[in-house]
């Protein structure tokens, strides 16, 4: 009787991955344990082990391939007394899985979704070309044109150094700049974040990158009564220029005390700017204008967003500033507010709504903290509806700020409340139908964007 | 005060970590000014002109003039809350400190910080901390900045024996020695973290063998003898220039009043308090001792605090006469 053995996912937020090598061939006996494939994920290569015995009947999925699905069946295993050439190859092999190395050439695919959106930037010079990269591609690029200028810059985390980052996102950086400015620390935030404030009140600007921010809560006293309140107690005198980073809010299925948006934690404290870019631009150009910043500046990422490829411009050295939103599509008829991997919510409910005739302008805050109410002010004033999205609970969101604000300053525009839509009030579930339930939809954002325009 | 000591600095050559005549007198000043300022401190609290929390240092006055006798001018220094002598110690300017006391504008951080926030880019000295333990990571950062950057630099981190418990101590004390980075920690074991002795706080009450496990060295010394102090703080001060890495200091020394203005010290006796001020005062120690060596006369002693009484009572009238900072500070100084 053969088995299939399907792609494995080897992370959380996997999806899909290329098949590197094969380690065995076609004919070969294979006993559990064995290893039988190397994969590469978003993240890291992993080595894919064999857990039943048996012999290699067919290769499906010729080495080299990219963007193979999880679960897709990439091998066919044989029982012993079987004839493994005479197998044949299961239906269930997906059409999408290019199985010739040509083919697998020509699907150089990124690994995650493209969004095929033009970013408007009156900054930029006309006529200036853009190139498709990650997320996680445009941070890296970002520390590393920052260390390249400047000697004071340095990387300190977790599995930053020789694992190349947990997430990948400071793949290379050791190569080129050497352990004295791209350092691994011991698992020891709170720890780590203190040294880095220290060093920034000594003349440094260092990039405390923690694996993720739901971590960070060890190193919450650091961050706001080091490095937040110093220059205000120091009358000035003293002050720390130092960036916080890493992946913030929910990934996927990875239960309570690792799914956490920040967002409305960190926006709250005066002394701190706060920025959760969305789009691999604006993660690049805010990132280097943080580490440039003299205040500290605390830099959400999300992880599941760090696979998505965007245009970024080709320039150099693309700085923007920060504390401005930016309004991704205008539109008449509501506005829909989000930052960070929300922002690929409300792209795709503008487009469900426009089919429904409801023209939605968007804005992505971009930055938390100093927060940009002059431009949702102004959308505002066009729309007369507002619905804000984020992936944080409802109480005290960034969502409730904004709702307040409008309601101070632009009651007399609205024709309709200020309304959210949050993550729900939960700890977040493990179990898969309760974590999608536990999360803002686009659905969600539909709903609530009809109703503030009183159409059901 | 920061003229004299640079004399101690560069005057101290030999090899035996002796402090010589000159330096002794300047001990005996630099803890005197300590004295009187923190007396004078508790007496403005009394009278409502300084507010909120204000821990006195009184007792504690040999660790810091024997430590800060030991820095170059490439060092740094950070404490926690009791933090009054160190800025002094550190050449702060006694009236910038006492009308930060009394929340003026002529105060180190313009009125804003208060008795546990101020800091002196010009002296190297990083606050004024009012978290317990949140310093030494601080400290430690500072140390690696200086190897960083290659400048020769040794932190002085001084936390007490309350903090010696957080867990942030043992976090920094790793990548200290892990990365060899020049500071000393300076564990100021004045017996009580608060209201609660060292025994029924500690389950290791010896702190300078708190780094055995990181296989950091630690020396325990009598906080009280600034000449210990001083030649214990040489020693640790080199060994962390010469790049092995941190060290340990344990100071065992005594705070005569309550942890904080507002503190009953309801935990200790009396009788407690008054034999270690009879016995181990650090003051009338080193005055004693200047004495019968010839050092100086009973008058020398006396004209020297009577100068030492005039800066104080100086710094309390600037202090009492400055003004609130205007009202527009309260948003300045938030974010650059």
């Amino acid at each position: 009787m053969s088995t299939q053995i399907l792609m494995p996912a080897l992370s959380p937020t996997m999806e899909e991955g290329k098949l590197a090598k094969w380690l065995v061939k076609e004919g070969d006996a294979v006993k559990s344990g064995d290893i039988l494939a190397e994969i590469e994920t978003d993240k890291a290569t992993m080595e894919f082990e064999a857990v039943d015995e048996g012999r290699i009947g067919k290769i499906l999925v010729a080495e080299g391939t990219e963007g193979v699905k999880v679960n897709a069946p990439i091998a066919v295993l044989v029982g012993d007394g079987e004839d493994a050439r005479a197998t044949a190859a299961p239906k269930a092999a997906p059409a999408s899985v290019p199985t010739t190395p040509a083919a697998a050439k020509a699907a150089q695919v990124p690994v995650a979704q493209t969004v095929p959106i033009k970013l408007e930037d009156p900054s930029l010079p006309e006529g200036t070309e853009f190139v498709t990269m990650t997320v996680r591609e445009a941070l890296r690029d970002a520390m590393a044109e920052e260390m390249r200028r400047d000697d004071t810059v340095f990387l300190m985390g977790e599995e930053v150094a020789q694992y190349q980052g947990a997430y990948k996102v400071s793949q290379g950086l050791l190569e080129e700049f050497g352990a004295r400015r791209v350092i691994d620390t011991p698992i020891t935030e709170q720890g780590f974040a203190g040294l880095g404030v220290g060093a920034a009140f000594n003349g440094l600007k260092p990039i405390v990158e923690f694996m993720t921010w739901n971590f960070a809560m060890q190193a919450i006293d650091q961050i706001i009564n080091s490095a937040a309140k110093t220059r205000y107690m120091s009358g000035g005198q003293m002050h720390s220029p130092i960036v916080f980073r890493g992946p913030n809010g929910p990934a996927a299925r990875v239960g309570a005390q690792h799914s956490q948006d920040y967002s409305a934690w960190y926006a709250h404290v005066p002394g701190l700017k706060v920025i959760s870019p969305y789009f691999a631009a604006d993660a690049k150009a805010l990132l280097k204008a943080a580490i440039r910043d003299p205040n500290p500046v605390v830099f959400l990422e999300n992880e599941i967003v760090y696979g998505r490829s965007f245009p970024v411009p080709k320039i150099d050295d693309y700085v923007l500033p920060i504390g401005k939103a930016r309004v991704v599509r205008p539109g008449r008829d509501v506005t829909l507010v989000a930052h960070s991997i929300c922002v690929g919510l409300i792209l795709e409910a503008a487009e469900a709504l426009a089919q429904e005739g409801i023209d939605a302008e968007l804005i992505d805050l971009r930055t938390l903290r100093p927060l940009d109410t002059e431009t949702v002010i102004e959308s505002v004033k066009k729309t007369n509806r507002i619905v804000t999205v984020e992936q944080g609970w409802p109480i005290c969101s960034i969502g409730s700020e904004i709702a307040s604000q409008m309601v101070e300053k632009a009651f007399d525009w609205l024709d309709a409340p200020p309304t959210k839509v949050t993550g729900k009030d939960v700890p977040m579930p493990y179990a898969a139908n309760l974590e999608k339930l536990a999360l803002p939809t686009v659905d969600d954002i539909i709903s609530a964007a009809k109703a503030v325009c009183y159409r059901a | 005060m920061s003229e004299a000591k640079k004399a101690v600095v560069t005057g101290v050559n030999n090899a035996v970590a002796t402090p010589n005549s000159v330096s002794l007198k300047t001990f005996y000043s630099d803890m005197l000014l300590i004295r009187r300022f923190e007396e004078r401190a508790g007496q403005l609290y009394g009278m409502g002109l300084i507010g909120g929390f204000c821990h006195l240092y009184i007792g504690q006055e040999a660790v810091v003039v024997g430590m800060q006798a030991n820095i170059a001018p490439q060092d740094q220094i950070i404490t926690a809350y009791r933090d009054h002598g160190h800025m002094l110690a550190c050449g702060m300017d006694p009236k910038g400190v006492m009308a930060e006391l009394t929340g003026r504008s002529t105060g180190y951080s313009k009125g804003k910080g208060g008795s546990m926030h101020m800091f002196s880019s010009e002296k190297h000295f990083f606050g004024g901390h009012g978290i317990v333990g949140a310093q030494i990571p601080l400290g430690t950062g500072l140390a690696f900045a200086d190897k960083y950057r290659n400048t020769g630099g040794v932190t002085l981190t001084y936390l007490g024996d309350g903090a010696a418990n957080q867990g942030q101590v043992y976090e920094s004390f790793n990548m200290a020695q892990l990365w060899k980075l020049p500071v000393v920690y300076i564990i100021e074991n004045n017996q009580y973290a608060m209201g609660t002795s060292v025994d029924r706080s500690s389950a290791q009450t010896q702190f300078y063998k708190r780094g055995v496990s990181f296989n950091i060295p630690g020396e325990e010394v009598d906080g009280m003898d600034v000449e210990a102090v001083y030649a214990a703080g040489r020693k640790a001060v080199e060994y962390c220039r010469s790049g092995n890495g941190p060290m340990i200091l344990e100071m065992k020394t005594y705070r005569y009043r309550g942890h904080s203005m507002s503190d009953p010290a309801k935990y200790r006796t009396r009788e407690e308090v008054q034999t270690v001020r009879e016995k181990r005062d650090p003051i009338e120690h080193l005055g004693q001792k200047l004495v019968s060596r010839g050092i100086a006369t009973e008058d020398e002693l006396k004209a020297m605090d009577k100068d030492i009484r005039l800066v104080v009572n100086t710094a309390a009238e600037f202090a009492i006469e400055s003004p609130e900072p205007d009202l527009a500070e309260l948003f300045t100084d938030v974010i650059a």
